[in-house]
């Protein structure tokens, strides 16, 4: 039996998964604007008081990060799956788990992350007081990876569906409210002065438990969809 | 053979679990109807109405036990469903598709009987209080597992990623539920409930009798609705046949 | 080396194909065959292990190499990096990896004109033969192969019969599924005909 180490088995997947990212950079942006969309609509529909903005803020930032990640989660699995490769890799006799973590990292590196770096321009646009910025930047950083592996599992289940998409985000909204609320708790109590690491530390523990479970349960629905 | 052993592979018989439920659900309705009975008259009827709320208090014996079944439906789905992706068993399969309905249906019980409930307290048919909330939570919960049921053609592998799905969201489900009541905390939104967090007895007793009585429901629910489905499944063969020609004579 | 004793697999509550067994020993080639929809590929994935037989077992001691419809290639990459990537991620514990490997390999199925060329650009034909690369560079002793002789030319079905050949004579086994007259020509084979488990139309619903 030729059985690859697993290590370099990830490092393979990861540098495919940039050489796909890097072919197809012009879609990877589609989720990025849709993140600068999201947000300019809301001055758009409730009006530009900076006063309204910023005590909404939080809460318009984060939840347009969600709708952005849902949207480039779709396709997590769907082109390998549709090509036969996730078959062959669910063959190769490497743990599926690891295989969609991998998949997940390089997702985050691709999708999440950029929505990270632009937060700083959502703070602008929302008029997020300057106390908040800096916590909102952390929350995204930890925040986005759970974001990404809880919703790998959705994408996993809906994978072998026509219409996966929309499901995907009735099934993933559900599981994210937590993070909103801890999230959007984390920068609005830094805004008035009060502690927050409660919240990010909260946070830091969920992301390290979906570290630890969501690439077994992303298995195992990949498992049942390719069935 | 080892007695539960037995068992199981006895419950994993869809003929054995026809006949079985068959005799079981009628007994789970007339508990159902006795235990009902006796909460509604002691809630409606032999309670005392409430210090502030007076006698809107009385929904509070419908919304409360809907709301516990809600969430306790949604646990058994999980405990259904990580039997059945184990085992493979097809009956565990059916009960968490059939339970999702059920679930459901209290879940919008809650909703609404809140709602109601929040109208007089509150002037307004909607508060964002923490039980609300989280039912709603819950709900869009339910409905997902429902829709990725329907959203598979091939049965057996719907009902296994509705399982998945099932387990997922009941593994959160805790998380979500403190998480929604610390929220509300910091918000200091409005709530629905009775003043005191310690309930007189005699409140506290139709609200345990309907919380009883609706389990009963549940479980004559359930198996009348396992029962239909295993017989649409197993149309073909040969046990469904026999029956058939049993029933004619 | 591979046995099956009344395999069988439902879906919608039907068997798709009445019970199978088989008892395959090294240097054994299988063909599977049967009208369309008679369950082939569905056989082929239970021995592959994507799916859990509805009835029956079997005993398969090692990890197979499954080559299916979907040739696994991804339209962005070229021949060659697809290639690469599969040697790299499943590859053998050979430790003679490297740029000249792969070029023989690419040589071996006929691809170098058009290894650099992106994957989308391929004809189905030569989808199949970069499917077929990985034949030779994995280790694995069983392979299952579905219907390999799909859309592939004169010269890369000799290229397949080669590689099958040798496969056997070292201890390999192989089990084929084919539904029509393309069939390996010139090797000794044992056949597994699939029955359809459906039930017939009866006219009931129109």
């Amino acid at each position: 039996m030729s059985q690859q180490a697993a290590g370099t088995a990830f490092a393979a997947l990861i540098r495919r998964d940039f050489l796909l990212a890097y072919r197809r950079r012009a879609e990877l942006l589609q989720p990025l604007v849709f993140l600068l969309v999201v947000v300019t609509l809301f001055p758009l529909g409730v009006g530009p008081s900076p006063q309204l903005l910023a005590s909404i803020a939080p809460g318009v930032i984060w939840i347009a990060a969600l709708l952005a990640t849902v949207l480039s989660l779709d396709s997590l699995f769907r082109s390998d799956f549709d090509d036969g490769t996730l078959e062959q890799m669910v063959l190769s006799g490497q743990s599926l788990a690891l295989i969609s973590l991998a998949r997940i990292v390089s997702h985050w590196l691709v999708a999440g992350l950029p929505i990270v770096l632009l937060s700083p321009l959502l703070a602008l646009w929302m008029n997020l007081p300057d106390a908040g910025v800096l916590v909102l930047i952390k929350s995204l950083l930890i925040g986005t990876p759970v974001l990404s592996l809880i919703g790998a599992i959705g994408s996993a289940l809906t994978v072998s569906l026509k219409r996966g998409g929309q499901l995907l985000s009735l099934l993933v909204f559900p599981l994210y409210v937590p993070l909103l609320i801890l999230a959007t708790s984390a920068v609005n109590s830094a805004i008035v002065g009060l502690p927050y690491s409660g919240q990010l530390g909260l946070i830091l523990a969920g992301m390290i438990a979906a570290l630890t479970l969501a690439p077994f349960a992303t298995a195992a629905a990949l498992k049942l969809s390719l069935s | 053979m080892n007695p539960i052993v037995l068992f199981f592979h006895k419950t994993g018989s869809p003929p054995w679990f026809y006949r079985s439920s068959g005799y079981l659900i009628p007994w789970l309705w007339l508990v159902f109807a006795v235990l009902a009975a006796l909460g509604l008259y002691l809630g409606l009827l032999r309670a005392p109405p409430d210090y502030q709320q007076g006698e809107s208090v009385r929904i509070m014996y419908l919304h409360v036990p809907a709301a516990w079944m809600s969430m306790m439906i949604f646990g058994l789905m999980a405990v259904w469903g990580f039997i059945a992706l184990v085992w493979r068993i097809r009956i565990m399969e059916v009960l968490v598709i059939s339970s999702a309905p059920i679930g459901a249906a209290f879940t919008i019980i809650a909703l609404v009987s809140g709602s109601l409930w929040g109208r007089p307290t509150w002037g307004t048919y909607w508060v964002w209080d923490a039980r609300l909330t989280s039912e709603l939570v819950l709900l869009f919960l339910y409905f997902g597992v429902i829709a990725l049921y329907n959203a598979f053609d091939e049965p057996r592998k719907a009902a296994r990623a509705a399982s998945l799905m099932a387990i997922v969201g009941a593994i959160n489900l805790p998380i979500i539920h403190y998480s929604v009541q610390w929220w509300n905390t910091l918000h200091q939104g409005s709530s629905i409930g009775t003043s005191g967090s310690s309930i007189h007895p005699s409140m506290l007793w139709p609200l345990l009798i309907m919380a009883v009585a609706f389990k009963f429901y549940y479980g004559a629910s359930l198996l009348s609705r396992a029962r239909l489905r295993l017989l649409q499944q197993d149309h073909r063969k040969r046990w469904v046949q026999e029956l058939l020609a049993e029933e004619n004579h | 080396m591979l046995s099956i004793s009344d395999l069988s697999f439902e879906r919608y509550f039907e068997r798709v194909f009445e019970p199978v067994s088989f008892n395959l020993t090294a240097g054994s080639l299988l063909l599977v065959t049967g009208p369309n929809g008679c369950g082939k590929t569905t056989l082929l994935r239970l021995l592959a292990g994507l799916l859990e037989p509805s009835e029956g077992s079997i005993d398969c001691q090692q990890q197979p190499l499954y080559a299916g419809h979907d040739p696994a290639i991804k339209d962005d990459l070229s021949v060659a990096e697809n290639i690469l990537f599969w040697m790299r991620f499943m590859g053998s514990r050979d430790s003679n990896s490297g740029p000249e490997r792969l070029r023989r390999i690419i040589d071996k199925v006929g691809l170098s004109d058009v290894a650099q060329q992106q994957g989308r650009t391929l004809s189905a034909g030569q989808r199949k033969r970069c499917s077929l690369a990985r034949l030779f560079f994995c280790n694995e002793s069983l392979w299952l192969l579905d219907e390999p002789y799909a859309n592939l030319d004169r010269d890369a079905i000799d290229m397949l019969d080669s590689v099958l050949k040798t496969h056997l004579d070292a201890g390999g086994v192989c089990v084929m599924t084919t539904h029509g007259s393309l069939r390996p020509e010139g090797f000794e084979l044992q056949e597994c005909r699939l029955h359809s488990g459906r039930h017939p139309y009866t006219g009931a619903g129109a």
